[in-house]
């Protein structure tokens, strides 16, 4: 839903980030307003994941240059938990296993650690098990993943409806959903869909990172964005997604070379027409 | 800043038990000779039979070479260099807790074990044993009350001889090994359990052990019997002061189950470790053994061990009564260049007896933690069964782990299983837990504590809280 005077809730500017000195955010502009739904589309290391972990804190992955505002304030300057106490959230492609750790108390502390930001009371036990029995119907998820460590030995698809059932219960403002997609059958994608329509509100903005348009037939989104080469290339509405789906990423190779070979050639004329002193 | 750089910052705390009481202490000098075990016995006025079986295991200590086969590095101990026997300056045991000197409660109430009538535990017995003697025990007219005698080892040599007698050196011979053989010549307190036929202890019983002076070397001797029937659970805690040179803890601990007993045997140990550059900190030898004599009996070894410079330790069950059970759990946590080599053995000899054996080992800095386990079937040991399961769990990148599983059976008809596995705490597992908004810290500790659960889910509930707050405070700090 595109509302020209809602509050802006992410505002990335001339994003730049590396991974192992190797850069990858190669100055990416996005800005997400409430009530939106975003869908950031490329190939395989075109960056977007990299722009979801870089938007979370993931500590291997090193800003370089711009800046992101989260409700008009400096969103990297906070370490990762800090960042989700306020009310972003990433949905990992891959969760991880953490096996030992209950799936219940782990969702309980990282309910309350939202509350606490929220200046909401900590939710007890008992509160916690009648809210969270509540949320599991977003994801039709049965009540036994609750007493397993935290995603260990899930499906690929429970591993992904644990990940919205964490949405749910963290109530995210802005929530990045890296590859929701990947891995799940078609009933299962349908379930994580619904849980994620469920989800979106006016208050509230998704940001959907995605190889495909099998995803963007459940999800409707406001705008795409096509990522590649660690920026986004074009953005449009619902359709650009179609045209995609319709000629695939081929183009996309062929204007970001045409663009690498301009900036390049900007570079070198800007290198050659200093003077001595100037460098000096 | 690497996350594994970062977990190490966390378990890099100061201890927190590093202070000296200030109290006049009675000690004899440096040096270990017949006439220093002569002395020792002379200060404790002990029975004849006693000081023979202390000449016996000292004369067996000379013939004896100090073990070289586990996985741990360190200078010679120079044993003419440690004092053996150290004492608070005050008359034998007092009648009441008004007459200890109060340096010494405080001490204790420091260190969280309240002795004092209106401030102890109300639902354990404690003995607090201080360098070389026991200074008080707690509940001991009330636990009379059911026949249970619970009192320092010295006590029971004066008022149960025959016991003592009985029971000293029954299951760990002065000859079983170097260290036992020392511990038997020289050792000083300890605690004396019995729980007579058929009796449920009423409470939890506790021996709190404190090393006090430099120099001095600890040997303490616990002995515990439970009848037919009878059932205890035990609890053992120490901590000592930070020195910058070693000292040696040898310490030989016996339990006896007859038919239908039990004994639960828990330990939290908290010895002083070293600093980060591994100078000072205990050397831990220690003998601990319970023998299941009688059928369908059981005894249970839990220890969380975060102490200690190095930690040699195997407590182990003879399972000779038939349908007898043995059980060994255990989280030890080495940190910087602290070395543990533990594990157990457990020695299926009555037919149809069981074992189980859980071992966690989380390694992290310079440390090296090693499992050492025997599982031995004898020719009688028909149907027997073990179920071992050895994790280690590693933090940064220069810590060690080894598991060294040892299985020997003599009866086809027994079954042995073991399992064994090694995981890291991942950057990848950190950063998904903060991204749901757990701090740094708190996401580490409930890793580990997740990893050690299925070990601390066997301790008494009040053992469980503190091991859960001492791996805590081990893991507590600034994030950075």
């Amino acid at each position: 839903m595109i509302r020209p005077d809602a509050p802006v809730l992410l505002e990335i500017c001339d994003l730049r980030a590396s991974v192992e000195e190797q850069p990858i955010l190669k100055g990416v502009n996005l800005t997400l307003r409430a009530g939106e739904i975003h869908a950031v589309m490329g190939r395989n290391g075109s960056g977007k994941s990299t722009l979801s972990k870089v938007l979370a804190g993931h500590p291997a992955y090193r800003v370089t240059g711009g800046s992101v505002l989260y409700r008009g304030d400096d969103l990297l300057a906070l370490q990762p938990e800090q960042r989700a106490r306020i009310g972003l959230f990433l949905g990992f492609q891959y969760p991880v296993e953490i096996p030992g750790v209950s799936n219940l108390e782990f969702l309980r502390v990282a309910t309350n650690a939202r509350r606490l930001e929220q200046g909401l009371e900590e939710l007890d036990t008992f509160a916690f098990e009648d809210l969270v029995r509540e949320r599991l119907q977003v994801v039709q998820m049965d009540p036994a993943f609750l007493e397993r460590s935290v995603n260990e030995g899930f499906s690929g698809g429970e591993k992904k409806r644990n990940e919205i059932l964490q949405m749910a219960l963290l109530q995210p403002l802005v929530a990045i959903l890296d590859e929701t997609d990947s891995g799940l059958d078609i009933d299962a994608l349908r379930i994580v869909a619904g849980g994620v329509n469920q989800l979106a509100s006016a208050d509230n903005a998704t940001l959907l990172i995605t190889h495909y348009q099998r995803l963007l037939d459940v999800i409707t989104p406001d705008y795409v964005h096509v990522m590649a080469a660690g920026r986004i290339l074009r953005t449009g509405g619902k359709e650009l997604a179609l045209e995609l789906e319709e000629r695939g990423y081929d183009w996309v190779d062929v204007e970001i070379e045409r663009l690498e070979a301009s900036e390049l050639e900007a570079l070198a004329a800007a290198q050659g027409s200093r003077t001595p002193a100037e460098v000096g | 800043m690497t996350a594994a750089a970062t977990v190490g910052d966390l378990v890099s705390q100061p201890y927190k038990y590093g202070f000296v009481t200030d109290i006049e202490t009675e000690k004899i000098a440096k040096g270990l000779s017949e006439d220093v075990v002569r002395l020792i016995s002379a200060k404790k006025d002990e029975p004849a039979f006693l000081l023979d079986f202390r000449l016996r295991a000292y004369q067996q200590w000379l013939k004896m070479d100090e073990p070289d086969w586990a996985s741990i590095g360190h200078a010679p101990i120079d044993y003419q260099n440690i004092i053996y026997y150290a004492a608070p300056k005050q008359q034998a045991k007092k009648a009441s807790l008004d007459e200890v000197d109060p340096k010494l409660l405080e001490t204790f109430e420091k260190l969280g074990i309240p002795l004092s009538e209106q401030k102890r535990l109300s639902n354990v017995a404690v003995d607090a044993v201080f360098d070389s003697v026991s200074i008080a025990t707690t509940y001991k007219e009330k636990l009379a009350e059911h026949g249970v005698i619970f009192c320092s080892i010295s006590e029971a040599v004066k008022d149960h001889a025959e016991l003592i007698e009985r029971y000293l050196g029954t299951v760990v011979p002065s000859n079983d090994n170097y260290f036992s053989a020392l511990n038997s010549a020289v050792f000083s307190d300890g605690s004396f359990v019995f729980i007579p036929k058929g009796v449920a202890c009423p409470m939890d019983l506790s021996t709190y052990f404190r090393i006090n002076s430099g120099d001095t070397g600890q040997f303490e001797r616990t002995l515990i019997v439970a009848e037919e029937g009878a059932s205890v659970s035990y609890l053992e805690g120490c901590t000592a002061p930070m020195f910058d040179t070693n000292q040696l803890h040898a310490a030989v601990v016996e339990l006896v189950a007859l038919d239908d007993a039990s004994i639960k045997y828990s330990t939290v140990q908290n010895w002083y470790a070293g600093d980060e550059n591994g100078v000072g900190g205990i050397y831990n030898f220690v003998t601990k053994r319970g023998q299941c004599r009688g059928d369908r009996s059981h005894i249970s070894w839990t220890q969380v061990e975060t102490g200690s410079a190095i930690t040699w330790k195997y407590p182990s069950c003879v399972l000779q009564g038939a349908d007898s059970v043995g059980e060994f759990y255990s989280v030890a946590l080495t940190n910087n260049h602290q070395q543990a080599d533990t594990g157990t053995k457990m020695f299926h000899i009555g037919p149809r007896t069981r074992s189980t054996i859980v071992s966690k080992g989380i390694s992290a800095g310079h440390s090296s933690n090693s499992y050492r386990g025997l599982v031995q079937m004898g020719p009688k040991a028909v149907g027997a069964r073990n179920y071992s399961q050895c994790d280690s769990m590693l933090i940064g990148d220069q810590a060690a782990a080894n598991t060294y599983p040892y299985i020997r059976s003599q009866q086809p008809d027994a079954s042995i299983e073991h399992e064994a596995s090694t995981c890291r705490i991942s950057a990848d597992q950190l950063f998904y837990l903060q991204s749901r908004g757990i701090g740094f810290e708190e996401a580490v500790s409930m890793m580990v504590s997740g990893f050690c659960r299925d070990v601390f889910n066997q301790l008494p509930l009040e053992f469980a809280a503190e091991a859960d707050k001492l791996l805590a405070l081990k893991l507590e700090g600034s994030v950075g």
